[in-house]
């Protein structure tokens, strides 16, 4: 119980210092190419694993809505799936997977190989640089990768659906955006920050506080991954609770 | 020769100013006894050489010193600074004048060495002109013997090269105070012995006071002015190189003989 306390202790006072570092050194060239690797690097996962969604969803919700004759459903029911529910999860658990570890491992070997312990007594500020920047990355990125990803989903949708019926795409994203609100928008991207900020947390607090040589590594690129996507669900339920009170 | 001596008297009989004073120092993990009640000084442009087998604290010492670690009990004054009343900022400006050079490198290997060298120079003096970076950093390098290898990874450097990149990147910040936490482990005989010149060529060059940590007895000899041997977290024997070699107390003379 004691270890649990101090250990939950020790993440409050890493959350306090983000923030307390975020306001009081703003590093914005290493924020920028954070930025970059969480962001630009991630598109080409993010995007196929949405696209692949938007069709096997498509295929496998058609035949249901065919059979009570609301086929022109088709659309709406995609579009409320993918932004209310399947584009940010689908995005937060693939950030999840690909830069929990990856940053849990980057910095769990830059601390076994005292780079970290390095800095700090050059004077340079680590956490600034490598912890804020990171998690500020994380949590800014992670709200336009879910607009890519519904975006492409609701294409990879599109594309099924025309190979079926040979539909017209502004017939579809009419359909699409019609039964969108903009609550489902807003509620999405706000979410989605959110997922990123607990990647980011968890990821610099792992890596940060790795030890134990290479395997201290590897513990930190697991621990970044399963207890990120842990966050993800938690944050995913009680989001739901909280948009359903203004619906 | 000064088997069991009182650091404190032998200080006071020293007339300079010691540019790091170790009083009663003691630091534990958990139930383990690491350090236990260690007394030191350094003297500007003094190298002190500490000895001792792995797990003797040595490196501790060090991390305490510059503040990496928390110690438990006593008083470490770095150029009349008490290390543990400073706040943050100012222990920041403290290790600005210390120069750690890690058993391991510790460079940044997602940066090639140039980087190395100017990632301290851009964040903690503000320097950005390419031109003056440039400099800086060739006569860094320079110094240490490295200056073709300036646009490398140090995933292509061998580890002796590592070492001069480490030890060239606290240079750049010009410290009055080295420490060498175990500068020639993992080295051949002829780069250490290279490396072991390199640090009274340091010393010469830049006025600088080291703490070296080592057990490698020919770097003890070569770059020691005075050596200090820590035996179960204290510092047991104190003197020149010769002075210990000579020395009939059990733990040091099993320690040069082996």
């Amino acid at each position: 119980m004691k270890k649990q306390l101090t250990e939950l202790a020790s993440i409050t006072r890493f959350v306090g210092s983000t923030i307390y570092h975020f306001f009081s050194s703003f590093e914005a060239r290493e924020l920028i190419r954070q930025c970059y690797t969480v962001g630009y690097r991630s598109f080409f996962l993010i995007g196929f694993t949405a696209f692949v969604a938007g069709v096997v969803f498509t295929k496998q919700s058609r035949p249901s809505l065919a059979s009570f004759g609301a086929e022109s459903w088709l659309p709406s029911l995609v579009s409320q799936a993918v932004i209310r529910s399947l584009g940010p999860l689908i995005t937060g658990l693939i950030c999840a997977g690909k830069l929990g570890s990856n940053i849990g491992a980057e910095l769990g070997s830059m601390r076994v190989s005292e780079q970290i312990d390095a800095m700090e007594v050059s004077g340079t500020r680590p956490f600034s640089y490598l912890v804020v920047t990171r998690v500020l990355a994380t949590t800014l990125m992670l709200p336009l990768l879910v607009v890519y990803a519904d975006i492409i989903a609701l294409l990879g949708s599109f594309t099924m659906v025309n190979m079926i019926n040979n539909s017209s795409i502004t017939l579809f994203f009419n359909e699409a955006i019609a039964s969108i609100t903009y609550l489902d928008v807003f509620s999405s991207i706000i979410k989605s920050a959110f997922f990123g900020l607990a990647i980011g947390v968890v990821a610099c607090y792992a890596g940060y506080h790795s030890h134990g040589g290479t395997a201290g590594v590897g513990k930190a690129a697991n621990t970044s991954v399963v207890v990120s996507m842990i966050f993800i669900f938690v944050i995913d339920l009680v989001s739901l609770q909280f948009i359903n009170l203004f619906r | 020769m000064k088997n069991q001596v009182d650091p404190i008297l032998t200080a006071q009989k020293v007339t300079r100013v010691p540019m790091v004073k170790i009083r009663h120092l003691k630091k534990s993990f958990g139930d383990k006894k690491v350090l236990n009640d260690v007394n030191l000084d350094l003297y500007p442009e003094e190298n002190l050489v500490i000895i001792g087998r792995s797990g003797t604290g040595k490196s501790v010492l060090i991390k305490c010193l510059v503040g990496l670690i928390p110690h438990d009990e006593g008083q470490i004054q770095v150029m009349g600074k008490e290390v543990s009343s400073l706040t943050k900022d100012e222990l920041n400006e403290l290790r600005l004048q210390i120069g750690f050079s890690f058993q391991g490198s510790a460079l940044y290997d997602s940066m090639t060495v140039r980087e190395n060298l100017e990632f301290p120079l851009k964040r903690n003096q503000g320097i950005h002109d390419p031109g003056k970076l440039n400099e800086l950093v060739i006569e860094a390098l320079e110094d240490v013997g490295l200056a073709s290898a300036a646009d490398k990874t140090p995933a292509e450097l061998s580890g002796g090269m590592k070492k001069r990149v480490g030890i060239a990147r606290t240079l750049i910040l010009k410290p009055k105070i080295m420490l060498y936490d175990e500068p020639t482990a993992g080295l051949d005989p002829i780069t250490s012995a290279e490396i072991n010149e390199l640090i009274n060529e340091v010393r010469q060059k830049h006025q600088t006071s080291s703490i070296i940590i080592t057990h490698d007895i020919s770097c003890a000899r070569t770059t020691g002015d005075r050596v200090v041997a820590l035996v179960n977290g204290k510092n047991k024997v104190e003197g020149t190189f010769q002075e210990l070699k000579e020395s009939k107390d059990p733990d040091i003379e099993a320690f040069f003989n082996y």
